[in-house]
């Protein structure tokens, strides 16, 4: 494979206004949060406001010209994001986010136990079971504890290696013919460690576990292909891929599709309904209940046409190179602690860190001053925290518009951090 | 940096060196107070002397781990309601959250609020208000929670 051309980041940087900004102290923006949310490409808030100044209307509904021009660009919205992650049309189910993904998937679970024939496959009971990681962003996690209260089954989770990796020691005790369902990170949103899928997948299938893939972060940076994969279930969030807010994904093999009970029901999603009984939608409109985020669909159709024009494996690429630099860059600092994996591989852009007798609240606020916004506390993933010792962590996360002249202020703000609390 | 007029050395030495800071015996009630978006928690025991009008701080002593905001707060708000009549710790209570309050808009009376005049500037940063009320917040949770018990072991004892 040869290796992609390198990106031409001022150039990427002209489309995010954003990125000009100047804050009230006068220092320009350095924004290390992309983990939390991506900023948006002008093409992608163009498209926004293009449907709403010009195509305004609710889909799959009316017999009006706008209404067939929303709902051509919403399906074509959907047929374009399938291509970009690996999957059929009919396998994209648009939701709010990746969190509704995955509630959607872990209520259609609960409902199975009173849906008719062919829900089957998802019934949850008492002697089943649950696996997780100790990696979990919240959203992975609390969902999958509440379908364990509501069924009596029984959660269990693979832990983590103290360099940020999971912990695949046990995985045949853990993975067993009782499990249901393995729900795991493609890449931690804390530690930037990029898991093992294969083995995973692999000893899920030989006991019949389903997988869902939380792909919140892996999906943004790297080119995610979802057939390859070989997953049942994947979720990501349109907001952290250059898209609007409101807007995720679940994708959902089209067998499992067919067969999984609805979530959230009502208008759009039926088939016929009649006083006391209704008929459900094929997917994915069965998982589609009432009018969706239409025009935020449409701009992330913009956003994966963007990242598509500037190339994924190009954007990894970009990103692996600022992770290595600032894994060089901080442990360099006396005091400043990695947690997570040490080196840049199987790694993401997402580099958490401690500083010796700083709080992150403390170190995040300095860097704000200088202009730098990282993110500070624990991510949405206290037991990571916990695992590591530690009260919260210094984030830095990087996208395709991030430069090492960034990489290099935040280290130098680091090392200002230290001075300003008169330590080391 | 803007970010001094945050962090005044008050704030740092109380951080540093906290007062009172340690669980303690005896105490009539214990709570656990947590900053779900950060983490910071605080574990505080109060003990009530006294009952009525003439209750009175007897102690407050915490565990607790967080940002310098929190714990220098923690720190200073032991200093200012030990040894006070309930009625007045809980007067200063409400003056530290109006301070908090006051999006920099309220000039703090050093003669009522002590060291903690220092956390005016917090209140220009809406992220940090709730680490600097956190240890408060659980005072008055504790010192609510033993005054009731009191209140009830009399109305049994009656």
């Amino acid at each position: 494979m040869t290796s992609p051309q390198p990106l031409d980041v001022e150039r990427i940087r002209k489309d995010f206004p954003i990125l000009e900004r100047v804050l009230p102290n006068g220092r320009p923006l350095v924004y290390l949060d992309s983990g939390a949310t991506s900023h948006k490409p002008r093409q992608v808030l163009d498209a926004e406001r293009d449907f709403y100044e010009q195509h305004n209307a609710a889909v799959h509904r009316g017999a009006h010209r706008l209404a067939e021009e929303a709902t051509d660009l919403y399906e074509s919205a959907r047929a374009r994001i399938a291509a970009f992650v690996g999957a059929d049309v009919g396998e994209v189910v648009f939701t709010k986010n990746a969190t509704e993904g995955i509630n959607l998937v872990a209520y259609a679970m609960s409902n199975a136990s009173t849906a008719g024939p062919g829900a089957e496959r998802f019934r949850v009971g008492s002697d089943d079971e649950v696996v997780v990681t100790e990696m979990e962003h919240h959203a992975n996690l609390v969902p999958w504890q509440m379908l364990c209260q509501r069924t009596g089954a029984t959660l269990k989770w693979f832990g983590l290696t103290d360099d940020g990796r999971l912990d695949l020691s046990d995985i045949e005790q853990l993975i067993t013919p009782r499990t249901k369902v393995v729900a795991l990170t493609q890449q931690s949103n804390v530690l930037g460690t990029v898991n093992p899928l294969d083995a995973i997948v692999a000893r899920a299938r030989e006991v019949g576990a389903l997988v869902l893939v939380d792909a919140a972060q892996s999906v943004p940076h790297q080119p995610v292909d979802f057939h390859a994969l070989d997953v049942d279930f994947l979720v990501f969030s349109g907001h952290k891929m250059l898209g609007p807010t409101g807007i995720g994904v679940l994708l959902g093999r089209r067998e499992l599709l067919e067969t999984m009970p609805p979530f959230l029901t009502g208008g759009s999603m039926i088939e016929v309904v009649h006083l006391d009984r209704t008929t459900f939608a094929p997917p994915p409109q069965k998982f589609e209940a009432g009018v969706p985020n239409i025009a935020q669909a449409v701009g992330l159709g913009a956003a994966v046409d963007y990242l598509n024009a500037v190339g994924m494996a190009a954007i990894a690429a970009h990103e692996h190179d600022l992770t290595a630099y600032a894994l060089e860059r901080l442990p360099a600092i006396p005091g400043v602690r990695i947690i997570g994996p040490p080196t840049a591989e199987a790694r993401g852009g997402a580099v958490s860190f401690v500083v010796d007798e700083i709080h992150p609240h403390d170190v995040g606020q300095v860097l704000d001053d200088l202009g730098i916004a990282v993110r500070v506390g624990h991510h949405c993933a206290w037991p990571i925290v916990r695992r590591y010792g530690v009260p919260a962590t210094t984030r830095a996360t990087f996208y395709l518009y991030n430069t090492r002249a960034e990489v290099d202020a935040l280290a130098e703000g680091v090392t200002k951090v230290k001075k300003f609390f008169k330590v080391g | 940096m803007q970010v001094e007029a945050l962090y005044q050395d008050i704030i740092l030495d109380h951080y540093k060196n906290p007062h009172g800071k340690g669980l303690r015996e005896p105490f009539d009630a214990e709570v656990y107070h947590v900053n779900p978006t950060c983490g910071d928690e605080v574990t505080l025991r109060v003990r009530i002397a006294g009952d009525g009008d003439d209750a009175r701080v007897e102690d407050v002593s915490y565990d607790s781990m967080g940002c310098s905001i929190s714990q220098a707060a923690a720190s200073v708000m032991h200093d200012l309601v030990l040894g006070k009549g309930v009625k007045d710790a809980m007067h200063l209570h409400d003056e530290f959250l109006a301070l908090m309050q006051s999006k920099g808009q309220m000039e703090p009376d050093e003669d009522v609020l002590e060291d903690g005049i220092a956390f005016a500037g917090v209140s220009k940063y809406p992220a940090r208000i709730k680490c600097a009320l956190l240890a408060w917040m659980a005072w008055k949770d504790a010192t609510l929670q033993a005054l009731e018990t009191e209140q009830a072991t009399e109305e049994e004892s009656r």
